[in-house]
């Protein structure tokens, strides 16, 4: 069986006026129906890029420089206007980050519920207002709140109402755009166990794009780490709580404190992201990676000049690393 | 209906802090109005008549406070005094008769400069970056940075004088008698035409500019991307989503244009010779007839207020967000 969806090789390019800067680069995942994956890495590191590169929602600068994205063996990158409004929520739907500004101030939620809906369905508009009532309460929110405009609910609520649209469609897949980073904790949770509850009733398949890779590890099946635009590890969430791989997926790891259990020094990794126009030579994550010292001349050779590619070390596991396998080129 | 009210009573505060100041500040000006009309009779009129005269025009009694009183009591009634450069015609006729035509000429060429502009700003930023998008801004800021006196002198220069396709001055023909009727009402927009397209040419600049940089910001937002992932049509985000938000400060801008419109282009309608308040309000100035200064003003400051009021009315249908401060 195909996958439903597959990234193949895709690069995105924004075209700014001193040149290309390249935010995703050569990136290649596959979604299986009903999987839930997880996108991590620092901002920037082109995981929203990505995830807007498969809606075909890039805004110019940015485009779509070379690759694929099959929907059940269909790429969307060829597709015209007309059909990528068709296979648009249909079959893939967004969360964005931020809640606040993702709904249209001005328009009621009914109304932009009604709009969605009859884009797709042919339905009259008060089938369609029924509808969008039966998924506000679905999310938890009262019926009525149809009549409210997005300043009049809650940053909670108005995400919920988001993930409400995002499911009316009954899409196959729905990319989560860091949902919950505009929330405090305690939403977050809630909003959390309101997607695993909802994608357990209704099986699709999610991409969930975060930087909080410990919050990945207990909700998604695999993960994917993102680094300056590459994929650097891929791997099941178990394994790779387990046994991280990447330094960089290792420090990302450690960057989050344990609730419970002994005080420790959080670790964090030393640095800031490099800058894509000019991205490091070799190894991208060298400059900062604490396994990069010439005290090993011809592993540090390596490293600082020979781009390493994503090798299998385990079961499902990828990782792009020179500290591992032969780390020769292929 | 809270709001409402609460609106109206800023608006009738506002209204009667205008009026003060309206009465006090011709007062403060140099020059002694009975005297410039005693000096316009040449030494036919005797001092009991300047008395007399004084005493028509609510300047008998030295008391300001008394003066205030009756400024009130008259501005209740409608009676606005009498016009000194049109002796001895009420200023309220002077109004009334010139009024109508600063609204139709100014009223006409600012509602479609700003629909027009709107539009125009709207597809600029839809397709931003785009020729059309390029060439329009630099187009109508060269259009933009000439005074309204050259362009109409141009326009009167070239149009009446040389070409003879338009008239010079007036808003209508002279052998015409004020009427309902088809010829009347051509002539009436052909004389209109020209300063009508110097208002449009020198206004419509702000309005597309307004609008583009609004919906370009706009534009940016995650809700339009959101609305773009969901799949609607095109139209539908442009006009429903991105116009639909930018279009909030432009109607600001409308209401207070709106206001303008009572003052009159006043280079335009100056140049044109066309008998609107704004040619009034330069006259009564320059002439110093008080009266008609007071009457006009106090009209403008009329029409600032009801522009706004309406404007919030217009708002609160507009923006749900204010609504809710109700």
């Amino acid at each position: 069986m195909p996958a439903l969806l597959e990234v193949d090789d895709l690069v995105v390019d924004y075209l700014t006026p001193t040149g290309r800067v390249r935010a995703v680069d050569h990136v290649s995942f596959s979604i299986e129906p009903g999987e839930i994956i997880g996108l991590a890495g620092e901002s920037g590191c082109g995981k929203s890029t990505t995830a807007h590169a498969i809606l075909r929602i890039l805004r110019p600068p940015a485009q779509i420089s070379g690759g694929r994205v099959l929907f059940k063996g269909r790429d969307l990158v060829q597709m015209d206007e007309r059909q990528l409004r068709e296979y648009r929520w249909n079959h893939i739907s967004i969360v964005f980050q931020s809640a606040m500004n993702s709904l249209n101030p001005v328009l009621s939620v009914g109304d932009q519920f009604v709009d969605m809906i009859r884009a797709h369905v042919h339905s009259s508009k008060s089938d369609a207002r029924e509808r969008a009532m039966n998924l506000l309460q679905l999310v938890g929110i009262d019926r009525t709140r149809i009549r409210s405009f997005p300043h009049e609910l809650s940053g909670g609520m108005r995400q919920r109402v988001v993930i409400a649209m995002a499911l009316a469609l009954q899409p196959e897949i729905v990319v989560m755009d860091e949902p919950t980073t505009a929330l405090d904790v305690v939403v977050q949770r809630e909003i959390l166990q309101q997607i695993e509850e909802l994608q357990q009733e209704f099986k699709f398949a999610v991409l969930f794009i975060t930087h909080d890779l410990s919050l990945l590890v207990e909700f998604s099946d695999r993960i994917g780490v993102m680094y300056a635009g590459e994929l650097v590890e891929f791997a099941p969430a178990s394994r790779l709580f387990r046994e991280p791989k990447h330094p960089y997926t290792v420090g990302l790891m450690n960057s989050f404190p344990p609730l419970a259990g002994e005080r420790l020094t959080i670790q964090g990794i030393g640095g800031a992201p490099p800058n894509l126009a000019n991205p490091p030579s070799g190894c991208r994550f060298h400059p900062r990676c604490s396994h990069c010292t010439p005290s090993n001349p011809a592993l540090y050779a390596l490293q600082t000049r020979v781009k390493p590619e994503l090798q299998l070390v385990g079961e499902n596991h990828t990782v792009a690393c020179h500290l591992y396998g032969d780390g020769r080129e292929r | 209906m809270r709001y409402l009210v609460r609106k109206l009573g800023f608006y009738l505060s506002a209204l009667w802090i205008a009026i003060t100041l309206n009465f006090i500040i011709p007062r403060l000006m140099p020059g002694n109005p009975a005297d410039t009309l005693f000096a316009s009779f040449q030494g036919r009129m005797s001092p009991q008549q300047l008395v007399a005269l004084k005493a028509s025009l609510g300047f008998t009694s030295g008391n300001v406070a008394q003066q205030y009183v009756t400024y009130l009591w008259n501005i209740a009634h409608l009676n606005l005094g009498l016009s000194y450069s049109h002796f001895p015609v009420p200023v309220s006729t002077v109004i009334a008769d010139d009024l109508p035509w600063t609204l139709l000429l100014v009223g006409l060429s600012v509602v479609i400069s700003a629909v027009l502009g709107t539009l125009l700003g709207i597809i600029a930023a839809w397709t931003h970056g785009s020729k059309f998008d390029s060439l329009l801004p630099p187009i109508l800021l060269f259009l933009l940075s000439f005074p309204a006196f050259w362009i109409s002198l141009f326009f009167v220069y070239i149009f009446g004088l040389n070409l003879h396709w338009f008239p010079t001055a007036h808003a209508y023909a002279i052998d015409q008698n004020i009427s309902l009727n088809w010829t009347f009402i051509g002539s009436v927009l052909y004389h209109a035409f020209l300063p009508a397209s110097v208002v449009v040419i020198i206004t419509l600049g702000g309005w597309v500019l307004g609008m583009r940089n609004n919906m370009i910001s706009t534009l940016a937002e995650d809700f339009i991307t959101m609305a773009q992932a969901k799949g609607l049509s095109e139209k539908r985000v442009m006009l429903m989503y991105a116009a639909r938000n930018a279009i909030l400060p432009q109607v600001t801008s409308f209401a207070l244009t709106l206001a303008f419109i009572v003052s009159g282009q006043v280079l335009v309608e100056s140049v044109f010779s066309y008998p609107g308040v704004g040619y009034d309000l330069v006259q009564a100035a320059t002439l110093n007839d008080y009266p008609l200064l007071q009457g006009l003003l106090l009209i403008i400051v009329v029409a600032v207020l009801i522009a706004n009021f309406v404007t919030d009315l217009i708002y609160v249908r507009l923006d749900p967000r204010v609504r809710q401060e109700a």
